[in-house]
């Protein structure tokens, strides 16, 4: 009787601590199925993931006017764009900030940002902030490269967008590139996971 | 509630592991000691460094206690955090802890929003820089958990280490404190 209530206690706390365990890092790994959305776009209109019906995947970039190294990256995220949206990886970009902490990226400033920098892709607001916690990004820039499958969209790159946010000219890993050159040609990511510093994202 | 505590138990646990294998790694970066850009940035006041320059900052050998807080101008919760890490440091100081302020700012921003910030704010921990835009490199080598969010904090002496990815407030860095000294 005792063994079997030891048992049963440990079970009880293995599971218990399981599930705990599993809120604090939540969000996305690599493999995981991600969600799609219904967001708003800096031109008013709605913007899903399903609306791109010929895509191969997706650069969700999680980004946001007011951080300096969302600043850094804004030209690389548009190159990015150029180059992967006509192989059928565009770019959909996210502002996950609350805009009361952050006025600095209200819908009106994002507006005014995607104008004045000729953004290629949609500058979506997470309005009721309810995505990124979802895909658990926690700073910008913090890219999540999806491939659509028939199972879904697949997450297989979370992280950053190269290893030099002061230069690109002293780049020597490009860590999105690498992982989309490597999704479309069929192969393994080589690096799936990548750190970097950033702006939190203000809840 | 008992989650909490265990949680918090193996967060504190983690870096006990870590720090035998970090011992090494120090002694190998202690004798070279990088400071970068003094030609470049030779105006600014406080010294810069890349990691490996660093590292040695991150562990001791001494009695003392250290808080490494890293930090940037830009960002909010760092700067609301400040206060209470140099009202506590003030308090303890005569205690054996030494405070290191680690700053993440751009070199743009360092006479600019750096120099007049610590300034106006008479910060008394020992402001260095931090300009090593290899993060993917460093940042796990601060700590192997540490996802590259700031405010974050290191706390160690000789025996023991913590690091916190998090904001504190003054009595919840008191209380992480405590257990150090």
């Amino acid at each position: 009787m005792k063994t079997i209530k030891l048992l049963i206690a440990f079970i009880l706390i293995t599971l218990t601590t399981a599930f705990s365990i599993k809120p604090i890092v939540a969000g996305y790994k690599v493999g995981d199925v991600a969600t799609d959305f219904k967001l708003k776009n800096t031109d008013g209109t709605m913007v899903s993931l399903a609306d791109y019906q010929d895509a191969k995947g997706y650069l969700v970039i999680f980004t946001c006017n007011t951080c300096p190294y969302a600043m850094k990256y804004e030209e690389r995220i548009i190159a990015l764009d150029k180059k992967y949206k006509e192989r059928g990886v565009p770019v959909v970009a996210i502002m996950p900030n609350n805009v009361d902490v952050k006025p600095g990226d209200s819908f009106e400033n994002m507006q005014k940002r995607a104008n004045e920098k000729g953004f290629t892709f949609p500058y979506l607001i997470d309005e009721n902030q309810e995505i990124y916690p979802q895909y658990g990004a926690t700073r910008t820039p913090h890219v999540y490269l999806l491939e659509k499958t028939t199972k879904g969209n697949i997450v297989r790159y979370i992280g950053a967008i190269d290893d030099n946010y002061q230069d690109e000219s002293q780049v020597e890993e490009r860590f999105v590139e690498n992982a989309v050159d490597a999704m479309l040609s069929g192969k393994e990511v080589p690096i799936k996971t990548t750190k970097a510093i950033g702006c939190s994202i203000k809840a | 509630m008992i989650m909490k505590k265990l949680l918090f138990g193996l967060v504190c646990i983690l870096p006990l592991f870590l720090s035998c294998k970090n011992e090494t790694e120090k002694s190998k970066s202690v004798e070279k000691k990088t400071v970068l850009n003094v030609e470049t940035e030779e105006t600014v006041r406080f010294p810069v460094y890349d990691y490996e320059g660093i590292a040695p900052l991150l562990y001791t050998n001494t009695d003392k206690t250290y808080i490494v807080n890293f930090w940037a101008t830009w960002c909010k919760p760092c700067i609301e955090e400040l206060p209470g890490f140099e009202k506590l440091y003030a308090e303890t100081k005569q205690n054996n802890v030494e405070m290191i302020l680690v700053s993440l700012d751009m070199p743009n921003m360092w006479k600019t929003q750096l120099e007049p910030f610590v300034e106006n704010h008479k910060l008394q921990g020992k402001v260095v820089i931090l300009d090593d835009p290899k993060m993917n490199t460093w940042i796990p080598k601060v700590d192997k958990d540490w996802g590259g969010g700031i405010p974050a904090t290191l706390i160690f002496n000789k025996e023991e280490r913590a690091f916190y990815e998090r904001g504190f407030t003054y009595e919840e860095l008191k209380k992480e404190l405590d257990k150090f000294l």
